[in-house]
This record gives C-alpha cells, sequence and structure tokens, in this order.
C-alpha cells in the first residue's frame, strides 16, 4: 500500500494523476478465514483493521450487502463527543475521542476529523444544574467540559434567538470544546484502506443469507458468493441486527426504527461549532461545502425502510426555527433516512453471544458514528480473546435480563422513545 | 406520511395517533413469578423486516387503542382492529364498585351494567 503524502500528491501531479492505486482490493472470497465480520460499515471495517494491527489477526473477510459506506457510517451528521453520564458510557466514549484524535495518523488517510467544539443549550437553571452534573463527572474522568452562562453562549453562537420571544429563553450551556466533527465516507475508506493493507479481504455486493453450523457452533456463513468458513463470525450490521440474528437463532432486545438527517444548500460559514438544542431535539453544524447538517427524532415506529417521513420534517424544521430563527429562509437540499438499531436503553450491545463462534456488535441506535473506532477497538479484542474489552462489560446482552440496563436518558424500556 | 383507517373515525392522518409498540408480545400474568417471562415481555422483539402488528392509539380522534398490521419496508397497511379483544368483565365495573362503598351494610347488589 503506498503511503499518502503530501509528496505523493505533488509525484502524482507531475505524471498526470494516472498511477494512484486503487485505496483496496476489490476481492474475491476465499473458501475460509479466520474471522468473518459481516458488515463492511465503519464499525465492521474498524474491527478488521483492529484485528490486524492489535491482534494480528490477518486472515480476516469483510462481508458486505451492498458498497462499503453505503449504510449507516455515510447517512449520519458525523457529529463526534464524548459527554456521557453514566459509568460505563463515559470511559467508552472518551476512548473513542482518543482514538479520534489520532485517526488521520493512524490510517494515513485525512479524515478530516474537526474539533470545533459542541454545545447543548440549557433552557432553564434546573437543566443548568443538570449539565452542571453531567459536566462535573466528565471533568472526573479526564474529559473537558465547561458550563456556560448566557452572555458567554451569546459571545459564542450569536446566531441564536437571544431575543424576548424567544419560545424557550437560553439560560446556558454545557460546552465541550475537543467534540466536533469529521468526513464520514472518509473513515469508512480509510479504515478499508487500512484494513486491506493489513491483508484483509473486504468483500462488496456480497450479502449474508446464513449460518454455517457444526453442532451448536457456527463455522461459517453461507453468502450470495457462495458458503465461507470461519473460525469467528462478528456481527456488526447495525439497523438489520435483528434480521440476521434471527437466522443465527439470537433474540435480541432491538427494534429498527427510521432517523432523518437533512442538508441545506451552502451558506457562507455561519454555524462554528456543532450546536444542540436542548429544549427539543435538534442539532446542527455546517459542513465544509457549506450546507447546515442537522436532524432530529427519531420517526417512531418500526420501520426498516431508509427513508423518512415529512411529519418529522415539519418537527425538525420548527425546532430548528425555534433555535435559529435567522435560517427560516433557507431551502432545504436534501433529507435521507438511515435504519437505527435502537435498544431498550439506548446503549449498544457488543459482546460474546451465547452461540459459540458467533459475535455481536449492534444495537447503536442514533450514536454510533462517534464510537466506530473504540467500537473497533474493543469488538476485535472481544472476538480475539473471546472475552469482553474492560471498555465493553456494561455493553453485554445480559445487562437487561439482570436489571443492569445503561439508559442514559432515563427514557425507560421503549425503544422508539428513547 | 402513514394514513390510517381508523375503524371509528375512518382515514386520518398518522399525526393524530400514538405509536404503542409491538403488538404481538403477550404480558404475563400480573402474579407470575417468573422473571424470564417479564424479561421477555419488556425486551425481546422479534423485530421483523416485513408485517409487525403494532398498536397505534387514535389519540386526536376516539382515543381507542387499535392493533395495525403494517409492512416495516414499505409502510403498506394491511389491517386495522380494535385492540380490545373482548368486552370489558362486566363484574367489576365502576358502578359496582361506587355501590359496594356506599351500601357497606346492605348486600352488595350484584351489577346491572
Amino acid at each position: 500500500m503506498a503511503r499518502y503524502s503530501a509528496f505523493s500528491i505533488f509525484r502524482n501531479a507531475l505524471s498526470g494523476q494516472k498511477d494512484w492505486q486503487r485505496a483496496w482490493r476489490a476481492a474475491e472470497p476465499k473458501p475460509s478465514y479466520d474471522v468473518v465480520i459481516i458488515g463492511g460499515g465503519g464499525h465492521g471495517l474498524a474491527t478488521a483493521f483492529y484485528l490486524a494491527e492489535n491482534h494480528g489477526i490477518r486472515n480476516v473477510a469483510v462481508l458486505e450487502k451492498g458498497y462499503i459506506g453505503g449504510g449507516n457510517v455515510g447517512r449520519n451528521t458525523t457529529v463526534i463527543r464524548s459527554n456521557y453520564l453514566l459509568d460505563g458510557n463515559t470511559q467508552f466514549y472518551e476512548f473513542s475521542m482518543k482514538l479520534w484524535e489520532g485517526m488521520s495518523r493512524a490510517l494515513n488517510f485525512n479524515v478530516m476529523f474537526s474539533q470545533r467544539g459542541q454545545l447543548v443549550t440549557a433552557h432553564s437553571a434546573d437543566q443548568l444544574d443538570g449539565f452542571s452534573h453531567r459536566a462535573n463527572i466528565m471533568r472526573l474522568n479526564g474529559i473537558d467540559a465547561d458550563i456556560l452562562d448566557r452572555d458567554e453562549v451569546r459571545r459564542l453562537v450569536p446566531y441564536l434567538d437571544f431575543s424576548d420571544t424567544a419560545r424557550f429563553p437560553i439560560h446556558g450551556a454545557i460546552f465541550q470544546g475537543r467534540a466536533g466533527t469529521a468526513r464520514h465516507d472518509a473513515v469508512a475508506w480509510g479504515y478499508a484502506r487500512a484494513a486491506d493493507g493489513h491483508g484483509v479481504d473486504i468483500i462488496q455486493n456480497c450479502e449474508v443469507t446464513g449460518f454455517v453450523r457444526d453442532g451448536d457452533r457456527i463455522v461459517g456463513v453461507e453468502t450470495t458468493k457462495g458458503r465461507i468458513g470461519a473460525g469467528k463470525v462478528g456481527l456488526a450490521v447495525a439497523g438489520h441486527t435483528s434480521v440476521l440474528g434471527a437466522k443465527a437463532g439470537l433474540e435480541l432486545p432491538i427494534e429498527s426504527h427510521v432517523l432523518q438527517a437533512f442538508v441545506t444548500e451552502p451558506l457562507k460559514p455561519l454555524v462554528d461549532h456543532v450546536v444542540a438544542y436542548g429544549a427539543d431535539h435538534f442539532y446542527v453544524s455546517q459542513s465544509d461545502k457549506g450546507g447546515l447538517v442537522f436532524g432530529g427524532n427519531l420517526d417512531g415506529y418500526n420501520s426498516y425502510a431508509q427513508r423518512g417521513n415529512l411529519g418529522v420534517v415539519r418537527e425538525v424544521a420548527e425546532a430548528a426555527i425555534a433555535l435559529m430563527p435567522c435560517i427560516s429562509r433557507i431551502r432545504l437540499l436534501r433529507h435521507w433516512g438511515g435504519v437505527m438499531d435502537m435498544t431498550p436503553d439506548a446503549s449498544p450491545i457488543i459482546c460474546p453471544t451465547p452461540i459459540e463462534g458467533l459475535y455481536l456488535n449492534g444495537g447503536w441506535c442514533y450514536g454510533g458514528f462517534k464510537a466506530t473506532p473504540a467500537s473497533g477497538w474493543c469488538f476485535a479484542h472481544t472476538i480475539a480473546t473471546g472475552k469482553p474489552h474492560p471498555l465493553v462489560a456494561a455493553y453485554g446482552l445480559d445487562r437487561f435480563r439482570t436489571g443492569r440496563a445503561l439508559d442514559e436518558a432515563g427514557a425507560g424500556p421503549s425503544a422508539w422513545l428513547q | 406520511m402513514l394514513r390510517i383507517e381508523c375503524p371509528c373515525c375512518g382515514l386520518r392522518d398518522q399525526d393524530e395517533f400514538r405509536y404503542g409498540g409491538d403488538a404481538s408480545v403477550t404480558r404475563p400474568g400480573h402474579d407470575d413469578p417468573d422473571p424470564e417471562a417479564w424479561y421477555r415481555y419488556v425486551y425481546v422483539r422479534a423485530n421483523p423486516a416485513g408485517l409487525h402488528r403494532e398498536f397505534w392509539q387514535h389519540v386526536i380522534g376516539c382515543r381507542q387503542w387499535l392493533m395495525v398490521e403494517r409492512d416495516t419496508r414499505n409502510h403498506a397497511i394491511a389491517s386495522v382492529a380494535f385492540a380490545r379483544k373482548a368486552p370489558a368483565k362486566k363484574s367489576f365495573t365502576q358502578t359496582s364498585l361506587a355501590q359496594k362503598s356506599l351500601t357497606k351494610k346492605s348486600p352488595v347488589r350484584k351489577s346491572t351494567a
């Protein structure tokens, strides 16, 4: 794998840009692998990369039913933050943040990680108290967090509604300066290229249709490109975990729901940070092309359709205008939907399963993108050693049965209300 | 936008309804001591990519709970029916309770509701 560098850009410019190699091989499946990862999204590709990089397991295939980066890794709003409250989440997402900070260098691929800072507005003294509680927990875990009063918020983001007629007046905010965004496709491509460089086969247009068993153990997968043997199988197909889980005989506490995202026509620089609205569900950042990228709530009923409902478009627009009246005349360019694995506590699942040879990574709800590197790191560890990585010890499948749900929002067990 | 054919009010926008989740799970008996049965009722979901039986309540309408069969891949609705399977039991109406408390010394009359 040729390294990307300023020098390589210069050299290829002299030869008319004709000598670039493919970023990864178009591999065809071998009869068997030590590990087969189902799902060529960010998490699956990161898992394959860390299996090779951290554990020396290079006889690995990543099977993707569509194309790399065509699922949720290419459909999210690219927000990266580590402002979690509960033990288990706090440390995991901060570990992820640290991996993000070194990712472009580690992968030799510019993922355009931009630590522009994220703030969540507070709209009452009580809400700000809650944010202070969160900020204190973050600081105790060595994570940067600041509490801003109304004037400080106004200096930072003057375009929000600070008028006397604001529907929910801004009282303050919680701010994490190291939070930000990244180029989501580049994350998929970077991990794919780096994994391929370690000898991992990335097999696109290869849908898994079933599992091969030897007694109770899973020893391979049936695919649209034939049977592929596997020492271990890792499932990283968030959105469709239940569909493949059912084929393996797993009973899961997961519902699939659609979350929409939106982008407006390009503007001159306006939103310098990631801004989240504390009085409703709305979050926004501005892409390098100038479009405002934002999202809101789930559509609210089980769905495998990768498209959303107009009712939610209206709700999100209402929240947007309540927070930022200045964008009321901006036209929406596109909106799209991604299918989320929603768990009853909105926390993910990374663990060995009751089925020998099968490992599960799923249940990412609406927070999977920021977790990509840590998820891959910890899932690779879990597959390689057969035991959960300490950072994902709280993400076991049995936590619901044993009453150890990690309900960050305190929203109760109805997945669509999380 | 989904539109649901309410058996009471007719075809209405989804905005008028509240989602109530998977209708295929059955609640264990109130005195069921088996935690596994409760775990399955509260958490485990089939989550099919296809026909899904689910509850909706017509909150801005007749307020009835409905059972809807909908395809989760394209939202096509196959059937809508009232969620209540049988009429409420007659022996435990509010009338009989009220009469019970009012007429402590006299024998409780059987409900005529």
